[in-house]
């Protein structure tokens, strides 16, 4: 039956397809096996004949860490013997030991296994202040049926991101500001009904999908003095439809990354959006940040990707009136939505591009004999336009911070930078360790196309000094990615704090911002009574025709600083400022929140700022979606 | 605020300055030839790309701002890119360096043997040169030495080289060019040669600017010019040229180096080389072109002593500091980086702030010898004094000069009689001991006496002392402003005594370096330093004179008399003599001869109104103050007189006008 061969050659590729993100994502059968059975334990009615997942229960705190980053079963820890370990088994490297992750990160930060940092044991549920609510909001909407809790632990876990001030906070049990309440929508017209609910009794409302902003976008404003209700769009996370003549997916804008990944590979498709954060991050964010994925270059960022949103504001519903590809009517009202930031009104739906799933992925790196020529390589590439789905170039210190992940093997007894050395000097006569960088290369498509693309951009490599150094390298590259933040919390644990950001810039300024940046951030710490050099470190992660993103990480020892949160906010500010001054934009995909919002005005012109205000003061007069990002 | 980052100037005197040592004992005592063929391994900048001279000029002419500017020269005047390319070439051809180490050693070895024979040391401060070396390993520096001698850049260059740091590239001027063999050799020490004028040459301007900041990006080396753009001919500090440190400041505005260093250096001599010239040329004789010839001439000068020369590195002042909170570096976000920009008004004046800035620093760190305090007080004994009455006054000098905080070198187990019988010896050409007195040397005048040939020899002996005072000016200078606006204002309130203070500062600050826009510190600083030496006190009326101070004011007056004068003689040409046609050419030598004239009838016994520095200082004050304006006529540059202008700043610094307000306010 020709039908029957379709769906199973779909189920094949899907097969495949999942194969390939467990690849760069989480271990293999696990995996599957985890997710297999969360679905099973799932019994809610669903409303397509895709089983509806529940990657994310209304209370996340169950699976989820309150105080750091990820899942709760899943961190890294110097294990008795002062090696370090990744518990769980959700990942590549759950239950690995990595043998050179100490020296690395003593050597490096000047931190010391003895001096420990450790967080605040548990939520104390009495120090979080009690709910501010509004009595007739709530009489109201216990009467729709909508599931709301004001219980500590959900206010709390809604009252943050992910920028290191706000884990540096709760770990420390600062609470701060938190909803007073948090609401749960099943559906789009279960948005309509709170956001009405909201205009009638004036409450504050703050949109809140994965939790992953970094911009304190979801920090409640301390000065809001209404009821502040955070709105979780986890609930509304099913695929409507797959048009499979179009190629698009209606999707509820609650679904997280990884969910809408794996249904749509479940029919062979996929959208190929994968921001670092997609385990964890939701449709509706991606747009109301501008998100970007690491494929973007097959796939585009989300605002190529998207043909049609629909949002629920407190001046009624907007969405356009057909899923044409592309029109000319005016401004693309879509571009108030995209990077909105939850300051006009609830993405509940968006209709996006999907593709078949690819047939082939294939990992690669490349090893520069110093940064300048890996950027000039990207450049061409990006010239040539033939960039592989990614490409991203990491310096020197990131090269050296990846190694250090290197899971154990054999060779437990050489040090770490020996035997970085060896392996270099050996293998790449000639490049110095301390200046060598390396690109990590990802292909997809089918098979043929895939090599044929692969050696290609190897040419062009070639041209710049770059050697092939292998898939291994590759895929531990984009592996850093997704363990990066559990890195984080650990290095919390020994005094080291750091944090990431980025930008996008012209390419002829590219070197120069990411010397002057890294160069910054070390004299600040220096400055500010740093005691040990800081980490500071970038990679160029995205390529485009006319200019690149560049994305940096900080870090550093904060032992026997009196105020460590407010040096490392002072070094945050001060970078961004040299960003700002070399030519770099205020955020490439971040987003401004609050944390960029003092440079918005010279980001967009005071007439551009102004624009941005009488929209909102058209489509919110009351300020209902009081978040204060963005203006 | 940008000054207050660069040196505290509430308390210029509790500076602290480092040790000396001299570079030349270690020459005395060992082999020159060794030395000369020591190992030679500086610390380079970390992020040093290695490069050599040629491959420097690849860059150059391949780099895109160069490139933009050839076609646009190819575009607008018609040539070929290719022929305008090949100008280009040329151009750097004649302007590159090729500094060769093997030159190098073998100008160390010639040089020692030089420098031996005439200084009796050459003292540097040992600190300064870490600092140097620290600065150099950093970031791109540039080197800014003040200028008082040919000798400059070579004793640079020698005491880098002694001390094993990178040697730097310098900005020469195009005159050393016609001297053929010498040109080449400083060429190969590592001097590369601008032109004198090139206004409107883009494609000139385009090579210059994109060699000096191709080395600078790549911290190729230390880049040196002389901020004061010329030889000091009267050893003040001349008012600084902007055009080089723009450039040297730009790869850092644009974001292509995270820093620069600028690094001031202060170069004093005990007696300056070309002294003697000096004075002649200010007087109108033309300086002898500097042919090879001429400087082998000057061989005769290797027959006389000297002193000690001292050479202070000071602190590297890091340009983002500067600029922080005060440039905003994004204004060149939106216009590709290879394009020339005109600075705006913001860089442009931050640009010359700076540029006063450190050549206040140089002059802060200039040592000053017994021989500037002598000189000071002959310069107001000009019939000549009692040797007794001389060391009295010298000493009673140097203590208000060490209370305002300058950097004396006096011998401190010497009596003071000692001390300035030693000076005297050293500088037996310019003034002399008889029977007790002592005076002025005159020289005899080549040909035939006149009283006008006389007036000549001895206003070149006065201006050849008055060249060492004017080392120390820069000490006594606000209050010495201080003590004659309090003389000239009707009364002591401190309002009043502003004014006039303000107005005075106004019409020297092209004589003397006064950093713009900072009026009021420098009153601040003025009252602060004669309150502390105890000549002025604050009354509720406003500022009174102490006894002390009734005999230290008038001191103060007396020391800035000369310009007051000077001024005064400019001013009057101008209001009594000038026809409707006086061209800027004229100017000087016009002057000249209305001075001497007033000398020859006795009603002028100022010998600096002669002086061409001076009579150029107050045009540029008068065009500033729109007095004088410049206008083009055929192919020649007219002045036209606002006389009512000129009177009346005339009468004001004569004291007939007590009140300078109006006359401002009708400029
Ligand atoms: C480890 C890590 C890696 C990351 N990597 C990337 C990356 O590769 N690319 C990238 O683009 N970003 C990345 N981010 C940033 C973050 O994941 C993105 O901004 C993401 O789009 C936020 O989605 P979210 O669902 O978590 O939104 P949230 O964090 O919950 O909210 C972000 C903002 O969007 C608003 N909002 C959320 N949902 C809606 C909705 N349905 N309607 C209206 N407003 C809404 C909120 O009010 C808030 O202002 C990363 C963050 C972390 C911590």
């Amino acid at each position: 039956m020709a039908s029957n061969g379709k769906s199973s050659e779909r189920q094949r590729i899907a097969q495949q397809r999942l194969r390939i993100i467990a690849g760069h994502l989480r271990k293999q059968e696990e995996a599957d096996h985890i997710e297999i059975a969360a679905q099973e334990c799932k019994a809610e009615s669903s409303r397509t004949d895709t089983a509806k997942p529940n990657s994310v229960p209304k209370r996340r705190q169950e699976i989820m860490k309150w105080n750091g980053w990820g899942y709760s079963d899943s961190k890294f820890l110097f294990n008795k013997k002062g090696q370090a370990e990744f518990t769980g088994k959700r990942y590549r490297l759950s239950g690995l030991i990595l043998p050179s992750l100490k020296e690395w990160f003593e050597g490096t930060f000047g931190a010391n296994l003895q001096h420990k940092s450790p967080a605040a044991a548990a939520l104390n549920a009495g120090a979080v202040p009690p709910p501010n609510l509004s009595e007739s909001f709530v009489e109201e909407l216990k009467a729709t049926d909508i599931p709301f809790s004001h219980d500590a632990e959900d206010r709390v876990f809604r009252s943050h991101g992910h920028c290191l001030h706000e884990i540096f906070g709760l770990r420390e049990g600062q609470y701060g500001r938190c909803p007073d309440m948090v609401v749960w929508p099943n559906c789009h017209i279960d948005v309509v009904k709170i956001v009405e609910l909201a205009c009638k009794h004036n409450v504050c409302l703050m949109p809140y999908g994965g939790g992953t902003s970094v911009s304190s976008a979801l920090e409640c404003p301390p000065e809001e003095t209404r009821s502040i209700v955070s709105l979780d769009t986890s609930q509304m996370n099913q695929i409507l439809w797959i048009d499979e003549k179009n190629l698009t997916a209606h999707v509820e804008a609650g679904i997280i990354g990884q969910d809408l990944e794996r249904l749509l590979n479940e029919s062979g498709y996929c959208t190929g959006h994968e921001p670092d954060s997609m385990e964890f991050s939701s449709l509706g964010g991606w747009v109301a940040t501008r998100a970007s994925g690491m494929k973007k270059n097959i796939y585009g960022n989300i605002e190529d990707l998207v043909v049609h949103i629909k949002m629920v504001t407190p001046r009624g519903v907007i969405e356009k009136s057909c899923q044409g590809p592309r029109m000319s009517t005016g401004p693309d009202v879509h571009h108030f939505i995209l990077g909105s930031e939850g300051t006009l009104g609830v993405v509940t739906e968006v209709t996006m591009k999907i593709r078949p799933v690819p047939e082939y992925q294939k990992y690669g790196s490349v090893v520069f004999p110093n940064f300048q020529q890996g950027v000039a390589c990207l450049r061409e590439v990006a010239k040539q336009r033939c960039a592989p789905a990614s490409i991203r170039l990491m310096d020197n210190e990131q090269f050296q911070f990846g190694h250090a992940l290197k899971p154990q093997v054999s060779s437990m007894f050489t040090s770490f930078l020996d035997g970085l050395k060896k392996f270099y000097i050996t293998k790449f006569k000639g490049f110095d360790p301390q200046q060598l960088c390396v690109a990590t290369l990802l292909f997809e498509g089918d098979r043929e196309k895939v090599l044929q693309h692969e050696k290609q951009v190897y040419d062009i490599a070639a041209k710049f000094g770059g050697l092939a150094a292998g898939e291994d390298n590759g895929q531990r590259g984009y592996m850093l990615t997704f363990v990066i933040a559990y890195l984080r919390d650990l290095g919390m644990d020994y005094y080291v704090m750091g944090e990431s950001f980025e930008t996008s810039v012209p390419w002829d300024r590219v070197l120069d911002l990411c010397r002057n940046v890294k160069e910054r951030i070390v004299r600040e710490c220096k400055e500010k009574g740093v005691q040990f050099p800081p980490l500071s470190t970038c990679r160029v992660t995205q390529t485009y025709d006319s200019g690149a993103c560049v994305y940096f990480y900080f870090a550093f020892n904060y032992r026997g600083l009196s105020d460590p949160l407010n040096v490392y906010l002072q070094v945050e500010h001060a970078a961004r400022e040299e960003i700002l001054a070399n030519g770099g934009s205020l955020s490439h995909h971040h987003g401004v929140g609050k944390l960029r919002k003092e440079w918005m005005q010279d980001a967009v012109s005071s007439v551009g700022l102004g624009m941005l205000k009488s929209v909102k003061e058209y489509v919110d007069p009351d300020n209902i979606f009081g978040n204060r990002n963005l203006l | 605020m940008a000054s207050k980052s660069l040196c505290s100037r509430r308390d210029p005197v509790l500076k602290k300055r480092d040790d000396f040592e001299d570079v030349l004992e270690e020459r005395r005592n060992s082999s020159d030839l060794r030395y000369a063929f020591k190992c030679y391994a500086p610390v380079l900048y970390k992020g040093l790309s290695p490069c050599t001279p040629t491959m420097l000029k690849t860059v150059v002419l391949q780099s895109e701002p160069l490139q933009y500017a050839i076609n646009q020269v190819s575009a607008e005047s018609g040539e070929s890119v290719e022929l305008v390319q090949e100008e280009a070439a040329a151009i750097l051809e004649e302007m590159a360096h090729r500094l060769k180490l093997s030159t190098v050693r073998f100008f160390a070895f010639t040089l020692s043997k030089a420098f031996k024979r005439l200084f009796h040391s050459v003292c540097v401060n040992e600190e300064g040169l870490q600092r140097l070396q620290q600065a150099i390993h950093e970031h791109p520096v540039v080197l800014l030495p003040s200028h008082r001698s040919y000798m400059d850049f070579l004793m640079m260059s020698y005491i880098l080289y002694t001390c094993d740091l990178k040697l730097p590239v310098i900005a020469a001027g195009m005159d050393f060019m016609s001297m053929k063999f010498v040109g080449e050799m400083l060429r190969m020490s590592g001097a590369f040669f601008i032109r004198r004028s090139f206004g409107g040459d883009k494609l000139y301007w385009a090579v210059f600017s994109e060699y000096v900041k191709t080395m600078l990006r790549s911290g190729y080396a230390p880049i040196e010019f002389f901020l004061e753009g010329t030889r000091s001919r009267t050893s003040k500090s001349l008012t600084p040229k902007l055009g080089l440190l723009n450039i040297a400041m730009e790869p850092f505005f644009k974001g292509e180096v995270f820093d620069v260093s600028l690094m001031p250096v202060s170069i004093s001599y005990e007696r300056v080389l070309e002294e003697a010239l000096y004075a002649r040329e200010l007087l109108g004789v033309p300086k002898p072109k500097e042919s090879t010839s001429g400087l082998l001439k000057a061989r005769k000068i290797f027959s006389e002593d000297y002193g000690s020369m001292h050479v202070y590195f000071g602190s590297p002042v890091s340009v983002r500091s500067l600029a922080q909170g005060r440039i905003n570096r994004s204004q060149y976000n939106l216009v590709p980086r290879h394009i020339p920009q005109k600075p705006s008004n913001e860089i442009q004046s931050f640009v010359n702030d700076t540029a006063y800035q450190l050549v206040r620093m140089q002059e802060e760190n200039m040592v000053l010898k017994p021989w500037v305090l002598i000189a000071t007080v002959l310069m107001q004994n000009l019939d000549g004094m009692e040797l007794s009455q001389l060391v009295e006054q010298t000493v009673w000098l140097r203590d208000l000069a060490r209370s305002f905080g300058a950097f004396l070198d006096w011998p401190d187990h010497t009596s003071s009689s000692k001390v300035v019988s030693s000076s005297l010896s050293l500088h037996r050409n310019l003034a002399s001991v008889c029977g007790g007195r002592v005076c002025l040397l005159v020289g005899r005048p080549p040909g035939p006496e006149s009283p006008e040939t006389a007036l000549f020899e001895r206003a070149v002996s006065v201006l050849s002392c008055a060249s060492y005072r004017n080392q120390i000016l820069h000490v006594f200078l606000r209050p010495a402003l201080l003590a004659v606006a309090m003389q000239a204002a009707t009364s002591p309130r401190k309002d009043e005594v502003y004014n006039c203070f303000s107005f005075l500062r106004n019409m020297f600050s092209n004589e003397f370096i006064l950093c713009p826009g900072e009026s009021v510190q420098d009153f601040d600083e003025a009252c602060y330093l004669l309150m502390k030496c105890g000549a002025v006190q604050m009354l509720p009326q406003g500022i009174g004179t102490t006894d002390s101070g009734r005999v230290t004011l008038p001191y103060l007056c007396a020391m800035l008399e000369p310009f007051m004068q000077g001024y005064q003689v400019v001013c009057r040409y101008l209001c009594e003599e000038t026809t409707d046609n006086l061209t800027e050419k004229q100017f000087v030598p016009a002057v000249r001869s209305f001075a001497v004239k007033l000398h020859l009838a006795g009603s002028l016994r100022c010998y600096e109104a002669l002086s061409s520095d001076l009579q150029k200082n107050a045009l540029a004050a008068l065009l500033r103050l729109n007095a004088v304006k410049k206008v083009k006529m055929a192919d020649q540059v007219v002045l036209k007189v606002n006389k009512m202008a000129v009177n009346s700043l005339e009468d004001t610094l004569g004291g007939k006008i007590p009140t300078q307000k109006p006359v401002l306010a009708r400029l």
